[in-house]
């Protein structure tokens, strides 16, 4: 058992002696290094848009999507009896769970503001609101209107869709361009640390080649590489990660809860540019086997 | 150990070896000679498969080289130490890591002890800090064969292993040789030194093979 255990003791630690199998290329380092640290700030504000296009696009569509309104616009003797028709036939439209006729006064009061408070609003054909409430998963806006068409000629309904709908897309748009980024950088990283890969393989021919004559394998000899670049690159995207994780939590917030969401992360959300730096190594990694083995390959 | 039959190299219409048929016993001594340029290196080449017969076949350990997959090459080669006729040493590692390589790559443990008595076997024990290009043309051969025995091989090939020696120090370093023969491994030396040829063949049952007009032959006793 000592012996074995002196023996394992003996042992080289692989890893340390890879490191310094091949020779250390200072520019080409520096140069990997900084690129990984670019691609991560890149990265995690793209994966900053991703969240807040998300965030705005779901606050965008939960802010209008459990409400809808009714608009009564009739001669003013007939304006109540088709309100409260309207309001019959909300009470029995699967999906409403409330309707509200806005009175009259409050209507003059929304109005207010646009038009001074000197205007005689009162003497206006103000048509009428009905404030719905309706369930998340909505209601059925088509038979609801041709129902209303049928009991009162006056109301039209409005869902709110008009204004969603462009918000909504906008935000999608937003995050789908934000997912392209991301894709498109971590093709970046993979091509820039192939190139890199590359270079300090041809650099290195003659060490190689010895690796070989004494009996090197091919998937030792790509570890010596592997691991440089994989490390390399990991520290690169740390740097870069921190320091996008900083800006992006310094960044003013804005956000009124409704139409603005926080631009940035919140909560849970701050794990993902952790998987950034994870992300770039395991690029860096197939990269560069992929790449040295490759190499090693033809020069058999 | 090594089996030729009938094989070749060469190029396209220009034969450089042909027709090579020899078998290396286990524990045998040989020298190869020939005029510069004969095909020394190339010959050794073959042997340790960084060259492939273009016909013919050649077997190590019995196993047909142009079957081997490049990792069974990799563990062939662990098997047969070189002496290159540059050395070949990683020029950024001390001495003692570049004897200590072979042994790393191959997943074995590096014992210090053994390494320092290579090192004082080859008359090095004081260069073991030195980087490969400090060392004189003397140190590196006896380097290269310290790091070509490092994990005891079966087969040892060395290419002009006294090229750069003074007589004193090729006698050392064949006296080295002629002691590992003696424990055993099956030695190949290329030289075109008949002198070197002559002082062996005082000591061990050596053989000379013969490279002429692109043949392998065996010299008789004429030398």
């Amino acid at each position: 058992m000592k012996q074995f255990l002196v023996q394992l003791a003996q042992r080289p630690v692989l890893s340390l002696w890879i490191d310094r199998i091949v020779p250390p290329a200072g520019q080409s380092a520096q140069l990997t290094l900084m690129t990984a640290a670019a691609m991560a700030f890149l990265a995690v504000f793209a994966l900053a848009l991703a969240f807040s296009a998300n965030r705005l696009a779901d606050s965008w569509s939960a802010a209008f999507l459990d409400t809808a309104t009714v608009r009564v616009s009739a001669a003013p003797e007939q304006a109540e009896t088709q309100v409260k028709r309207v309001l019959e036939v909300l009470a029995t439209t699967p999906g409403v769970t409330q309707a509200r006729a806005i009175p009259a006064e409050e209507t003059q009061a929304l109005l207010a503001p646009w038009f001074g408070p000197d205007l005689p609003v009162a003497s206006l054909p103000i048509p009428r609101l009905i404030e719905v409430s309706t369930t998340r998963d909505g209601f059925d806006a088509e038979g609801l209107a041709l129902r209303l068409q049928a009991e009162a000629p006056g109301a039209k309904l409005d869902d709110h869709l008009r204004w969603r709908r462009p918000l909504v897309e906008t935000a999608i748009g937003l995050r789908r361009l934000a997912i392209v980024s991301l894709a498109l950088i971590g093709g970046a990283t993979a091509a820039m640390v192939t190139l890199a890969a590359q270079a300090a393989l041809a650099a290195n021919g003659q060490v190689i080649r010895v690796l070989h004559l004494i009996g090197a394998r091919d998937v030792t000899i790509a570890r010596a590489f592997v691991r440089r670049f994989t490390l390399r690159t990991l520290a690169g995207a740390l740097a870069g990660t921190a320091l996008a994780a900083l800006a992006v939590a310094f960044l003013p917030v804005v956000a009124d809860g409704e139409v603005l969401a926080h631009l940035g992360f919140s909560g849970r959300e701050w794990l993902w540019p952790l998987c950034v730096p994870a992300v770039a190594a395991v690029t860096a990694l197939l990269a560069t086997r992929a790449a040295a083995l490759s190499r090693l390959k033809s020069e058999a | 150990m090594i089996e030729l039959r009938d094989a070749s190299y060469g190029y396209a219409g220009r034969m450089l070896l042909s027709g090579m048929t020899l078998t290396l016993p286990p524990g045998s001594f040989h020298f190869l000679t020939g005029p510069s340029g004969a095909g020394k290196t190339t010959f050794l080449k073959l042997c340790y498969g960084e060259l492939r017969p273009v016909s013919g076949h050649l077997s190590a350990f019995g196993e047909d080289l142009a079957r081997l997959s490049r990792d069974g090459l990799a563990r062939m080669r662990r098997r047969i130490g070189i002496v290159h006729q540059d050395c070949e040493f990683l020029d950024h590692l001390p001495l003692s890591e570049n004897l200590a390589l072979p042994l790393v790559v191959a997943g074995r443990p590096v014992v210090d002890d053994e390494l320092r008595e290579l090192l004082a076997w080859v008359g090095l024990r004081s260069r073991a800090d030195a980087m490969p290009p400090e060392l004189s043309g003397g140190e590196r051969q006896r380097g290269a064969l310290a790091r070509a025995i490092v994990t005891s091989p079966e087969i040892i090939l060395a290419d002009e292993p006294t090229g750069n020696l003074d007589w004193e120090m090729s006698q050392r370093l064949l006296s080295l040789l002629i002691e590992l023969n003696r424990m055993g491994k099956t030695i190949l030396i290329a030289t075109h030194d008949l002198n070197l040829i002559r002082t062996a063949k005082a000591q061990v049952a050596a053989r000379v093979l013969r490279i002429k007009d692109r043949q392998l032959q065996l010299a008789g006793a004429d030398l």
